[in-house]
């Protein structure tokens, strides 16, 4: 299948597929031919603590895009397991009325491993959509909660979700996510307690220098659907002001400039992952647990002999041992887990 | 490009029709993601249209259906239609539920490649799904 040309005639299993290509680690060539198609999809991240929303509020968007005829990309990330790689992706269930929607695309995507709320191939998948033709593409994170703030490098506007009557307010101030919200949602509005959380956001952003743009703040309620229109318009006017003000540019300039070297130190880690098989191989580990050799002298022996350009390795993964797995599975675990890692699975 | 029979396991679990018993899928997502797979569950009450497009769109290797209302000779025979039709029959597809063995021997002749019943070693789904797949994979290379 030639997906790139597949993506120009707006074929849906192309678009599925490059996805997969570039989560493998092959976007490059992908990227380059179709770079020039992309940055004309408007981009927002939704991020946000576990249950306060997130897919439900994106569906209430999708429904209000679909409403004035854009089309719509939709990634929606969730965590890999560290212990068996594998992941469970939920966040589809609440976005189901959209599936058969032949103007919505969802592809939802494991973290694997990568921390920051999105996986490492968030942006490439953000700019295959772009590509695609896509008016609108939303980025739900994987929501743990605490510094997120990956998600702003890959979306022009980034809405920040928080949960009344869960102390999310002083979360907000600790994580550093208050830096990132272009628009705060108060989601749960029928929550006896979002009054409250909405004054101390409010105090909050008061105590706050703002440069350009201070971030809009939104109470809404997703399973009904209240304050979308508001949150919709708060979108946009965050969009306006970014493209006249000409922060859009620099923004993304910036961003580029993180994607870039994210994509030296990702070519730097496998050289290192590579390094350290070797290491790992040649008993080096067992060295420093028996205390003959410290972490530091270690490292150093490893970085002597380093070459960046030497071919990537995968990860000699020490993989912390698995205590819990479905019961009936437990004996068949251990050795189906290691075939797994072996095949590179 | 990297080697695409290295990348995780992609499986859609789905539930179809108006059948509300979602104990086993629930198993069986946990259980393929603890083998290392990427799961996708769709939760209940999907028509067939909706889990193959969801599949397309989420480029999954494999589709694993349960049903426990007795509905299988509709449901999973309108889910191969939907697959051939959309040129997706690649994708394997199979389930499990409380489904007799006659009715299980005719979906097989359908085109779903298994069906798992009520005390199915989960050992056994895993391999089957992880062998398939990767075989699957080796042919679209
Ligand atoms: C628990 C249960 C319920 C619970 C469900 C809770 C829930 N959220 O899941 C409740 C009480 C809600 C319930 C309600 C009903 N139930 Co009920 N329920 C059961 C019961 C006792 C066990 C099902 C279960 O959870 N098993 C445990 C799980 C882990 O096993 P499992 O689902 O079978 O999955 C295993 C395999 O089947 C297979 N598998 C299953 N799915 C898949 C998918 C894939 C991809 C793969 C590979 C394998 C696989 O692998 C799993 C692991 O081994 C069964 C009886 C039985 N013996 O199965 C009846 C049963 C399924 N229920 C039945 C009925 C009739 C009903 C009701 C209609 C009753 C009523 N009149 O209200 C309602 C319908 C509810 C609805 N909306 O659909 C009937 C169905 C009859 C039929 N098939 O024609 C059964 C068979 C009981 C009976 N003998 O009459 N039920
Ligand atoms: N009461 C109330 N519940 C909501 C609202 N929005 C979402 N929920 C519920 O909160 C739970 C988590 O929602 P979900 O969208 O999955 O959250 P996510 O984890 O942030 O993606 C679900 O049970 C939703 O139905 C709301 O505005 N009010
Ligand atoms: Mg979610």
């Amino acid at each position: 299948m030639d997906v790139v040309e597949g993506i120009k005639r707006g074929d849906r299993r192309a678009l599925a597929r490059a996805i997969s290509v570039a989560e493998g680690g092959g976007a490059a060539p992908l990227v380059a031919a179709l770079f020039k198609e992309t940055g004309r999809a408007f981009t927002v991240g939704i991020t946000g603590p576990p249950g306060v929303g997130k897919s439900t509020l994106t569906g209430a968007l999708v429904t209000r895009a679909r409403k004035e005829g854009k089309s719509v990309g939709l990634i929606l990330v969730d965590p890999s397991s560290p212990f068996s790689q594998g992941a469970l992706l939920g966040d589809r269930i609440r976005l189901s009325e959209h599936f058969t929607d032949p103007g919505v695309f969802i592809r939802s995507m494991a973290s694997r491993g990568h921390l920051g709320g999105i996986a490492g191939a968030t942006g490439d998948a953000v700019m295959l959509m772009d590509a695609f033709g896509k008016d609108l593409v939303i980025v739900e994170t994987v929501g743990v909660g605490q510094s997120e703030i990956e998600i702003a490098e890959v979306a022009d506007t980034t809405v920040v979700c928080l949960q009344p009557g869960s102390g999310d307010s002083i979360q907000v101030l600790k994580a550093g996510i208050m830096e990132i919200a272009d628009v705060f949602v108060v989601n749960k509005a029928d929550h006896p307690m979002a009054g409250q959380l909405r004054r101390e956001i409010r105090v909050m952003m008061t105590m706050l220098d703002w440069q350009g743009w201070a971030p809009a703040l939104v109470m809404t309620q997703a399973t009904t659907g209240e304050g979308t229109e508001q949150l919709w318009e708060a979108l946009w006017s965050h969009h306006a002001y970014l493209q006249e003000s000409g922060e859009l540019r620099s923004k993304r300039a910036g961003a580029f400039a993180h994607e870039v070297r994210n994509l030296i130190v990702g070519r730097l880690a496998a050289s290192v992952d590579g390094a350290m098989a070797g290491a790992v191989a040649s008993g080096l580990m067992e060295e420093v647990a028996d205390r003959v050799l410290d972490p530091y002298a270690a490292a150093e022996q490893i970085l002597q002999r380093f070459d960046p350009k030497a071919p990537a390795a995968t990860a000699a993964r020490l993989a912390p041992r698995v205590r819990a797995t479905v019961k009936g599975l437990h004996t068949a675990s251990a050795a189906e887990i290691a075939h797994h890692r072996e095949a590179g699975v | 490009m990297p080697d695409q029979t290295k990348r995780p396991i992609r499986i859609v679990v789905a539930k179809a029709g108006l059948d509300g018993h979602d104990r086993g899928a629930k198993v069986i997502a946990r259980a393929l993601r603890d083998a290392g797979m990427e799961v996708i569950y769709t939760g209940l009450f999907q028509t067939p249209e909706q889990i193959v497009e969801t599949a397309i769109q989420e480029d999954a290797d494999g589709i694993g259906l349960s049903i426990l209302s007795g509905a299988h000779m509709t449901l999973f025979p309108l889910v191969v239609e939907q697959l051939k039709e959309r040129g997706a029959d690649d994708i394997v597809f199979f389930g499990g539920g409380t489904i007799p063995a006659d009715d299980a021997a005719e979906l097989k002749r359908l085109g779903v490649r298994a069906i798992f019943t009520p005390g199915a070693p989960l050992a056994e789904i895993i391999e089957f799904v992880k062998s398939e797949c990767l075989k699957r994979r080796e042919v679209l290379r």
